[in-house]
């Protein structure tokens, strides 16, 4: 019996021309199409394939980030680094009723804050730019409710997601017409895991935030996860001490409602190596999910990405 | 250099329902390759839903491959869900799962559009079954590779070899008969583990691979790379001077130096530049997306395909399809859908319903219209010629979407099977005397006034003032009213939604050629159904359909009921009756809407100030 062997760079290949095919359809069927850059890793991946799929012309989309003004300062430095060192055209929005500090997770809770400064927001940003298509980095192995996420994800007026008429996806055909206040969500990424978002950026030598390499950081402990202090906004309770250990994040967004993890991976080939034996989910480190059962689903319906 | 000649990514379709244990052989497959994550597995083992029967510490595996909180709570199915596998070759497979309902053939039809492999479940304790049948039928259809029958359950009939050889002979009398090329059989038991990751030591006489060996060592039957150039354009890249095409090779290879014809035009070129997912190379395999720049200035744009200059492939306009209905609505002949094919889209009308298959006995019935979940043979006809291959050899540009043109949603899934008219037969004759001649000669310019309303209305009598006074004018008229042409051309034709939009079809191809022999057509119809005079429109140049809206209240018309009919259809005598049986769509944007109770006298100036200010 042949033994068929299949190398990663193999798999990498067919799921980077695949992204490609997606994004070249986005740019070509859609007047306006932005790419939701969230500066994660999984946004430092799209935005390569972006590069590659339109070189040598440049990337066609502009690149949209919701600031929540509770980023960590790395990834607001690295952000505005790379605009300049590739030179796409960055447009950065916060939900004005969260300006000066008057929405934040402590105040407001984890919920209404990601409500107010995530989804409303990026609903606020996508209607002032009346873009017809939004690109995302989600994939299918996030979480249980994505494995029906469609590529061309159909929202309602209102960017509502309706279950009910989403699109069936046949061949590389796609249904990208859209009637009066439709929008599409694209997600090119979609069949890609974790770790194959690993191997690639080590492969393609893809800068990444340094929060994702484990270093010294500043951090309490609260429900049973670590939280770095990024600054010292963050209200401690009566029993937390900031401690110094030794962590890394494994997935990047705002800094009291993201988990590090302890690791001692501080460089591109101890992480991967750390990667490719990890077990536990990546969505086990996000304080907002854990909510309640497929919440990140209704999140979804109300236009959270 | 890419290479995807050993299929990196299988794309494998599960046909079965829960009841034969899908979600017990998908979950094993998915816990024993590694391929969720632990958390995950240990929910599956602690975390219990109302009326489960599996002892906490053991998986329930149907915890991993669940659906949507939406589709739980409101009783719906989306069609299919997208699972990855990790398997120790390295491959990886991206599994459909589409609801095994019986109702839900869209659904696997769906699953099924992309698979080179089909997992089909048979529960070993009830043999083949029509559910079985249908599933064959469909994968057939939709043209999957290899179909893996698991045989599942054998740990209920102490893994008897005759119960699955008596499986395996009905199921290869069924594979022949639809020309399934590729089948295997694995008797496997998904609750214990029996052949699904390891070997079976219970069903020692079994000596061909597991279900994880079978994905693992799967290859295709013919390579992609030998196949001819196909390569549909995306996106046009600019740089400056510079222009480069770009689509993903979905067939054929290419190199520096190659030869191309735009099938659109038949305009030839030479490659003179390659770039792979945007590095620059000499030679792409099928499978690369990849950017190409031809040695010479060609008009290429979006959508049109790339094909090689030995066997070119021809656009054509008929064809005849599979097509499998996913609208609510049923297909009717004689609407106009938007076809799509990869990034190519073309205006096309389903001509005629051939018949409808039925799925579970194979038997071909004649029918009218096709349903949700039908699966059936039609002719198609499109706007203009658009280069689509048989389904059998390229699923790719063989396969097609029609889309709704209102509601934008997409309605029905098509397989070419077989091309009626290529394009080089129908190069329209041109005439010296043309409509433009034919108007001047009259001097006037021809056009179209669709009156539309409900029965009653005052339609007929607005239209007969309206004629009147054009001749008055000097105008060259015709009128057609809706009752006398069902005396003659349509008097085939009854009430039904179908019918009413062939009759308006008609109406509109006659009115067409009146205008091209330079009348002034006035058109007095029901016609109540938006889509059908939005295809009516398309027929004409902008300025050449004026649609007049008579808009009189229900109540109304059938006070004035000059034909009696409303009050037939009161009696229950008048099924399809517009108004009371079936809805009229009242134009969202006509050129002129008409108070139909409103008097006769100015009703009549204004629909003729209307045309003489479009002339």
């Amino acid at each position: 019996m042949t033994q068929v062997r299949i190398s990663t760079d193999q798999v990498l290949d067919a799921l980077e021309a695949e992204a490609i095919n997606i994004l070249r359809e986005t740019a070509g069927a859609f007047k306006n199409p932005v790419l939701m850059y969230s500066i994660g890793k999984d946004s430092s991946v799209l935005m390569e394939l972006a590069r590659k799929a339109f070189l040598p012309a440049p990337i066609p989309f502009t690149f949209l980030h919701i600031d929540t003004l509770h980023k960590f300062k790395a990834m607001t430095e690295f952000r505005d680094r790379k605009a300049a060192e590739i030179g796409f055209k960055l447009l950065v929005h916060t939900n004005p009723e969260g300006l000066n500090g008057a929405v934040t997770p402590w105040t407001h809770g984890a919920q209404e804050y990601t409500r107010v400064m995530k989804t409303v927001a990026l609903r606020q940003a996508l209607d002032a730019g009346g873009y017809d298509a939004a690109i995302g980095g989600a994939r299918r192995d996030e979480e249980r409710s994505r494995s029906k996420e469609r590529v061309f994800s159909l929202r309602e007026p209102g960017h509502r997601w309706e279950p009910r008429n989403q699109r069936p996806e046949m061949w590389r055909t796609r249904n990208t017409t859209l009637s009066d206040g439709q929008t599409m969500r694209v997600f090119p990424l979609s069949n890609w895991t974790e770790i194959d978002v690993w191997r690639y950026i080590k492969r393609e030598n893809i800068e990444i935030v340094p929060l994702y390499y484990a270093a010294p950081r500043r951090s309490v402990i609260r429900d049973n996860q670590i939280i770095v202090l990024d600054d010292d906004r963050m209200p401690l309770q009566a029993n937390e001490q900031a401690v110094e250990r030794l962590v890394r994040f494994r997935s990047l967004g705002c800094y009291p409602l993201t988990a590090a993890i302890e690791s001692t991976a501080s460089n591109m080939d101890e992480l991967v190596a750390e990667m490719e034996l990890m077990r536990v989910s990546e969505r086990a480190g996000r304080l907002i999910d854990g909510d309640r059962e497929a919440s990140m689903e209704a999140k979804k319906t109300e236009g959270y990405f | 250099m890419a290479d995807f000649m050993n299929t990196p990514l299988l794309r494998v379709v599960t046909c079965g329902s829960v009841d034969d244990g899908k979600s017990t052989l998908i979950g094993r497959l998915l816990v024993e390759t590694d391929s969720v994550p632990l958390d995950e597995v240990e929910r599956a083992r602690t975390y219990r839903r109302a009326g489960s029967v599996i002892p906490v510490g053991e998986i329930d595996y149907s915890l991993l491959t669940d659906g949507l909180e939406a589709e739980r709570e409101q009783g719906i199915t989306i069609d299919v869900a997208y699972r990855h596998l990790l398997l120790p070759s390295g491959r990886r497979v991206v599994l459909a799962d589409g609801p095994g309902h019986e109702q839900y053939t869209r659904n696997m039809a769906v699953a099924a559009s992309d698979a080179d492999v089909a997992l089909l479940l048979i529960d070993a304790t009830k043999g083949v079954r029509q559910q079985t049948m249908r599933h064959l039928t469909v994968c057939a259809l939709m043209n999957v590779g290899t179909i893996i029958a698991v045989i599942n359950k054998l740990d209920a009939l102490n893994f008897d070899e005759s119960i699955v050889d008596k499986i395996t002979e009905q199921l290869n009398e069924a594979t022949s008969r639809l020309g399934i090329q590729s089948t295997l059989v694995i008797p496997v038991s998904a609750l214990l583990g029996d052949n699904v990751i390891s070997k079976s030591k219970n069903a020692n006489w079994y000596q061909g691979p597991t279900v994880l060996g079978a994905l693992q060592e799967w290859l295709p039957s013919k390579s992609l790379d030998e196949a001819e150039l196909r390569l549909p354009i995306q996106s046009i890249l600019r740089q400056g001077d510079w222009r480069g095409y770009a689509g993903t090779l979905v067939s054929g290879k290419l190199s520096i130096g190659d030869e191309f014809m735009v099938s659109e035009s038949g305009i030839m070129a030479k490659v003179s530049e390659i770039y792979i997912s945007g590095v620059p190379a000499t030679k792409a395999h099928a499978g690369a997306a990849i950017a190409i720049k031809p040695d010479r200035e060609v008009d290429i744009s979006r959508g049109d395909l790339l094909c090689g200059t030995t066997a070119p492939l021809q656009p054509a306009d008929r064809f005849s399809a599979d097509i499998v209905w996913i609208g609510e609505e049923p297909l009717a002949h004689g609407r106009s859908y938007l076809l799509i094919s990869g990034p190519s889209s073309v205006n096309a009308t389903v001509t005629s319903i051939r018949h409808r298959l039925d799925v579970n006995t194979g038997h071909e019935d004649a029918v009218r219209q096709l349903s949700l979940n039908e699966i059936g043979r039609v002719s198609i006809a499109t706007e203009k010629p658009i280069p689509l291959d048989l389904y059998s050899e390229f699923k790719d540009s063989g396969g097609f979407l029609l889309i709704d043109r209102v509601t934008k949603q997409t309605v029905g899934a098509g397989m070419i099977h077989h091309v009626l008219r290529r394009s080089f037969n129908i190069l329209a004759h041109k005439f010296e005397i043309n409509k433009e001649t034919r108007a001047s000669l009259k001097a006037q310019n021809p056009k179209v006034l669709w009156l539309t309303g409900l029965p009653g209305s005052g339609k007929s009598t607005l239209a007969n003032e309206v004629e009147q006074a054009l001749f008055q004018l000097g105008v060259h008229t015709y009128l057609i009213d809706g009752d006398n042409i069902r005396t003659g051309l349509n008097k085939d034709l009854g009430f039904t939604a179908q019918d009413r939009a062939e009759n308006v079809r008609r109406v509109g191809e006659v009115a067409k050629l009146m205008v091209d022999a330079g009348l002034v057509v006035i058109v007095s119809l029901v016609s109540p159904f938006r889509g059908d005079r939005d295809s009516v429109r398309e027929l004409f140049e902008a300025e050449e359909f004026v649609e007049v809206f008579v808009d009189t209240p229900v109540e109304i018309c059938a006070q004035r009921d000059p034909k009696g009919l409303y009050a037939k259809a009161k009696a229950g005598n008048l099924p399809n009756m517009t108004g009371i049986g079936q809805g009229y769509e009242p134009p969202l944007n006509p050129e002129l809407r008409i108070d139909g109770t409103a008097d006769l006298t100015q009703s009549t100036a204004a629909v003729i100030q209307k045309v003489l200010k479009l002339s």
